[in-house]
């Protein structure tokens, strides 16, 4: 099902996350079939565009890759492991230890100051107090609000916020960071700022996708994956002037 | 996940909304309070009762002629008072009897209107077996047993209207002038006593032919051996008929009274263990909602990497920490409540720590069990649908 990649990135111990033939229905009278057989991979280093009409499946698929769900059928490879084999106690140290997620509404907790918030990001890694606050401080100065750490979100601008969730998707120094239209709350040019953001991280080793249904971010990122109704239906590849099609 | 972490984690709903968590917490403050004011304030009145018997002693017996086997009221033998002195744990003993005769005020009041007050004849000895102290004035002695005086008792002073012996106040007592030597003070092992105004033995028989055999005998002994001198009194002070002699022991009212559970206490702990009950489903509630409105958080930590027990962990530490608030409110509630009653009655104040460590690992123990449901939903909850925006 990989066969289309290029070759000099067929390094099968460089993917990060592995789809293969996945399946997501949603039960229902009729059911949903939000993923029809998706297959692809994601390399370490690599920055993805996702993108897609509104339903196509999107989010069912990040939340597929990061372990927050379990596909209906189909393989989910994260570092090479398979989490269908995987339990709660698990699959919940994947997401914690490997997968830096982004949200739209940032899901900050409003009455904590950004420090911690970020802080958050190492709380299910059995990490003490006083360490996290030190990493969370590294990371907050990375994205550029080292100064901002004693705040509460709610007196952030929505960048500034989104830019406090980056800080803590990335402060456990995870494999891949899963960004679900991180800039879809913010105006132009505040998003272009958080894309911009993710572009620098990406340059200093992180692996990154982020949903989008802005164009002009898209095309901007070195690969780019078109979903529509649950499939794969375009895949351009970094370099590489050919648009491999998914299943 | 750390301890510290897990209390933390669980506090931070509270500390987000300080005014709720005090409103929920109310209900249980209240239910501990209630418990721990009745069991204070009924521990504070065994105190005190137990300090008063320490007080007073329990050295003291009574001797009461009975009846006989046809019903009549029997006396004592004139040989009592002298037998009994002559046991010998026995410190002192003092005898009184019945003087058919009224006392009021003054000749002019009607004679029905003795006021409840009784007559008795009493050896000058009462006083030391009673430890009677005096209010005004003397007790009677050998000197004036053949004087027209009395010595009132402090309920027979105040009912007749005498507070002092200042002017040498008089009463009408039987068919002529007593003049008043002494009034006693409060004696609280011998009620009886304060309501009696006190002539001698020698003037009651001359005025108004009272009997020598005394109708009661007061007896004072030594305290680690009165159960055993209680033993004999029967048969020493009527040695023919010992079954109508009664022998009782004036302190053991006071001591029964201190061990008592009264029925109000069980009631007043039911009440509190209602109101207890009410708030912690008060607290499940609350929980519940929380958990609904904290859709996303949850779904947050799970992508953070909650398990589903620390999801769990997380509601139910915070359940038990907002039942535990109350818990301590509830706690400080009812010690102040028991030191501002045990004040007003004048009593030492005596909240058993027991009570008060119950208090709080009960509220934190309700607390965790009102959070298990609300908890349980939480992490139920699953990622993904936590995540998606609502
Ligand atoms: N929990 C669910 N139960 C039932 N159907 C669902 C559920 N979640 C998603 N779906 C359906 O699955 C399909 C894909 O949804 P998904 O959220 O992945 O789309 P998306 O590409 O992220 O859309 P958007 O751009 O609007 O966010 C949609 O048709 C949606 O209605
Ligand atoms: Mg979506």
């Amino acid at each position: 099902m990989t066969g289309h990649l290029p070759l000099e990135s067929v390094d099968r111990g460089d993917a990060v996350i592995e789809l293969r033939d996945v399946v997501k229905e949603y039960p229902g009278s009729p059911p949903v079939r939000a993923l029809d057989g998706v297959s692809m991979r994601i390399d370490r280093g690599q920055l993805v565009a996702m993108v897609g009409p509104s339903g196509s499946g999107k989010s069912t698929m990040l939340n597929v890759m990061g372990a927050l769900d379990r596909p209906s059928s189909g393989q989910v490879l994260v570092e090479g492991r398979d989490i269908a084999t995987l339990g709660d106690a698990a699959l919940s140290a994947v997401r914690g230890r490997a997968i830096g997620f982004v949200f739209q509404h940032f899901h900050l907790i409003d009455g904590q100051r950004a420090l911690d918030n970020v802080a958050d990001g190492l709380l299910y890694r059995g990490i003490g107090l006083a360490e996290r606050r030190e990493r969370a401080a590294v990371a907050l100065d990375q994205v550029g609000l080292g100064h901002r750490g004693g705040h509460r979100p709610g007196a952030l601008s929505g960048g500034e916020r989104q830019r406090v969730a980056i800080a803590r998707a990335i402060v456990g120094s995870p494999s891949i960071v899963l960004a679900d239209e991180p800039t879809g709350n913010l105006d132009t040019a505040t998003g272009q700022a958080v894309l911009a953001l993710l572009e620098e991280l990406n340059d200093q080793g992180s692996t990154i996708v982020v949903i989008t249904h802005d164009l002009a971010i898209s095309k901007r990122l070195p690969r780019c994956i078109s979903l529509r109704d649950g499939a794969i239906v375009g895949d351009r590849m970094p370099e590489s002037a050919g648009v491999g099609v998914g299943s | 996940m750390r301890f510290a972490d897990v209390v933390r984690t669980g506090t931070l709903g509270i500390r987000g909304r300080p005014g709720r968590a005090t409103l929920t917490a109310l209900g249980i403050a209240i239910g501990i309070g209630a418990m721990v004011a009745v069991v204070g304030i009924s521990a504070s009145s065994r105190a005190d009762l137990l300090a008063d018997l320490d007080r007073l002693g329990t050295g003291l017996l009574k001797v009461s002629a009975g009846q006989t086997v046809f019903g009549k009221d029997s006396k004592l033998p004139t040989s009592a008072p002298g037998m009994i002195r002559r046991v010998g744990p026995v410190q002192a003993a003092g005898s009184t009897t019945g003087v058919d005769a009224s006392v009021r005020r003054s000749d002019r009041m009607p004679e029905s209107e003795t006021g409840g007050i009784s007559v008795l004849a009493s050896e000058p000895q009462l006083r030391d077996v009673l430890d009677a102290r005096m209010a005004h004035g003397r007790f009677l002695d050998a000197a004036v047993g053949r004087f027209p005086v009395v010595v009132l008792g402090s309920v027979a002073a105040e009912r007749l209207g005498i507070s002092s012996i200042e002017g040498s106040p008089a009463v009408w007592l039987g068919n002529r002038w007593f003049t008043v030597i002494g009034i006693l003070e409060p004696i609280e092992l011998a009620p009886d006593i304060d309501r009696s105004a006190l002539i001698g033995y020698d003037e009651a028989e001359s005025v108004f032919g009272t009997s020598r055999s005394a109708s009661s005998i007061w007896v004072r002994a030594e305290e680690t051996r009165a159960s055993a001198v209680r033993s004999v009194l029967a048969r020493t002070a009527n040695p023919e008929s010992p079954d109508q002699v009664t022998v009782s022991r004036p302190s053991d009212a006071l001591a029964a009274k201190a061990t008592a559970d009264t029925a109000l206490t069980s009631l007043m702990l039911g009440l509190g263990a209602v109101a207890l009950v009410v708030g912690g489903i008060g607290v499940a509630n609350v929980m519940v909602i929380s958990v609904l409105e904290r859709r996303s958080e949850i779904g947050l930590r799970r992508a953070l990497g909650a398990t589903r027990s620390h999801i769990r962990a997380q509601f139910v530490v915070e359940a038990a920490a907002l039942a535990s608030l109350g818990g301590v409110a509830g706690v400080a509630l009812g010690a102040v409540v028991t030191a501002a009653y045990a004040a007003h009655q004048g009593w030492r104040v005596a909240v058993p720590a027991s009570a008060l460590a119950a208090g709080i690992a009960g509220a934190l123990l309700l607390g965790a069990v009102a959070g298990l449901y609300p908890a349980a939903r939480a992490a139920r909850l699953a990622p993904a649908d936590a995540v998606r925006p609502s």
